[in-house]
């Protein structure tokens, strides 16, 4: 059990041992939301700083409610209100905000890499909510969690990623993640969002949904990213559902004890049936509540001090 | 190697234990109210250890809990951040006496953050507190309610405690710190 980080800036450069760091704490957290009092004061004093330059709600909002848990100020800024507006850049909003004594900046961004930009000049700890297409790692963290919680295990596992890949910085994390934790990771979708390189990262590419489904202990389904589409890249949402929709048809040949995720917000119609999402193989619901533990896990661990951990009495 | 000195062996150790229990027997008249709550980790296995003994001595079952002080703790940005496990208080701590059960009172800065912790889940009638070893250098205005053994100590020393829950013989031990 390690974790010597000041900042969340990406899942590959995580180790397992770290991972399973989160996972671990967050399920010490993940009680506290059960109690009657769902406050503790680990981060009492400290700011923490939404930064929130691509418009987000539930990441926003579980971020902010994790923070409150913990006891810390909570300060939300989008872009849409603010001086980038006025031309202010990126590096001088967050100094800024470090200049208000800001503890912790959690940040989505379009473009990829932005997080780690803040990072490489900041003293304050970063925290990627998602930039561009590249990661999103607190999403693939509760992934994890949800799998562990539900199978009791990862290794070994076969999860298939179904949908819109190309675009998809949950579908990147997800894949680093649950492949260094052990599990089977195959890939499916239209041939222009789920191109074959995407096996590099150690992971299967397969065409036949049919056979992506059919030995799937955990079925990930992700939206179509309309907004990171440049062009379109199939010809119809009528298309993409007859062909990789999680259909009740498709649903019915999937394994009894399989497990529907979706890391929202779900198009009911379009990549899954609503008689699937709302079906008893679904943890949609479950994968937002355990969102909130692994948050607070994860800021609770960028505020840890450095150095050999200290075993007071 | 720092040299090392053996405080308590097993054999000690249960002595203490059954001790602790009947001076708990003793103060707390009405067992009915009584439960363990152990600081992770040496506290739960001391707390499970006593809560036996206990049971044996009032002949009905007593509760025991275990407890995580790491969110409650005074000093997070100042040490890594700790290994978190979970806490079980598997009944109401509300209107109980609660006793908390630690292995090594130093500081006394884990039983403050365990007292926050604790409250934040009920309002016992009253707490106190059962340690196997009290090493002195208290930072706080905290005593223990039920002590094994009384050990003084220099601040650089270290108190070792070996469980035979992890494997070992039970064993408490007092460290030399390392010339540097």
């Amino acid at each position: 059990m390690s974790w010597n980080r000041k900042d969340l800036l990406d899942i590959q450069s995580l180790s397992a041992d770290e991972i399973v760091t989160v996972l671990d704490t967050a399920r010490a957290f993940k009680a506290v939301g059960e109690r009657a009092i769902k406050k503790v004061p680990a981060l009492r004093g400290k700011t923490v700083v939404n930064l929130f330059i691509e418009p987000s709600t539930r990441t926003r909002i579980s971020f902010e409610l994790a923070a409150q848990r913990l006891t810390a100020d909570v300060v939300n800024f989008s872009a849409e209100a603010s001086s980038l507006k006025k031309g202010e850049t990126l590096k001088d909003t967050a100094r800024n905000l470090e200049a208000l004594n800001a503890d912790v900046i959690v940040m989505r961004h379009s473009a990829s890499g932005a997080p780690h930009f803040l990072a490489r000049f900041l003293h304050a700890r970063v925290i990627n909510a998602g930039d561009g297409a590249h990661e999103h790692p607190t999403q693939a963290l509760l992934d994890a969690f949800t799998i562990r919680e539900k199978k009791g295990k990862i290794a070994g596992l076969n999860v298939t990623i179904l949908g819109d890949i190309l675009y998809s910085r949950v579908a990147r994390s997800n894949i680093w993640a649950l492949t260094k934790l052990g599990a089977n990771v195959t890939l499916c979708g239209p041939p222009t969002l789920v191109p074959k390189v995407f096996e590099k990262m150690g992971c299967r590419v397969t065409y036949d949904v049919d056979e992506a489904i059919e030995q799937a202990d955990i079925i990930n389904l992700l939206r179509i990213q309309h907004e990171r589409q440049r062009k379109t890249m199939f010809p119809s949402i009528g298309e993409y559902t007859s062909l990789f929709g999680l259909t009740a048809e498709r649903f019915a040949r999937t394994k009894p004890e399989v497990l529907i995720m979706h890391p929202g917000p779900i198009n009911r119609g379009v990549e899954i049936d609503s008689q699937v999402a709302d079906s008893s193989r679904s943890v949609i619901l479950d994968q937002v509540t355990n969102g909130l533990a692994v948050r607070m896990a994860v800021l609770f661990l960028v505020n840890g001090g450095k150095g050999p951990q200290e075993v007071a009495a | 190697m720092a040299e090392s000195t053996l405080i308590l062996d097993a054999k000690a150790v249960e002595r203490a234990l059954v001790r602790i229990a009947h001076e708990i027997a003793e103060r707390n008249v009405s067992s009915a109210e009584v439960a363990l709550v152990g600081v992770h980790r040496g506290g739960v296995y001391l707390a499970r250890r006593l809560g036996t003994i206990l049971g044996g001595i009032w002949a009905q079952p007593v509760p025991v809990g275990s407890l995580d002080v790491g969110m409650h703790r005074d000093d997070p940005d100042r040490r890594m951040a700790p290994t978190m496990r979970p806490t079980e208080i598997p009944f109401d701590v509300t209107g109980k006496t609660v006793i908390l059960v630690d292995d090594v009172l130093f500081s006394g800065r884990t039983v403050r953050a365990a007292l926050d912790a604790l409250t934040d889940l009920g309002r016992p009638k009253r707490i106190q507190l059962a340690v196997l070893v009290d090493r002195g250098h208290r930072e706080l205005p905290i005593k223990a309610d039920f002590v094994g053994k009384n050990v003084p100590t220099s601040q650089q020393e270290r108190v070792r405690v070996l469980f035979r829950e992890e494997g070992w013989l039970d064993e408490v031990t007092l460290e030399k710190a390392p010339l540097v």
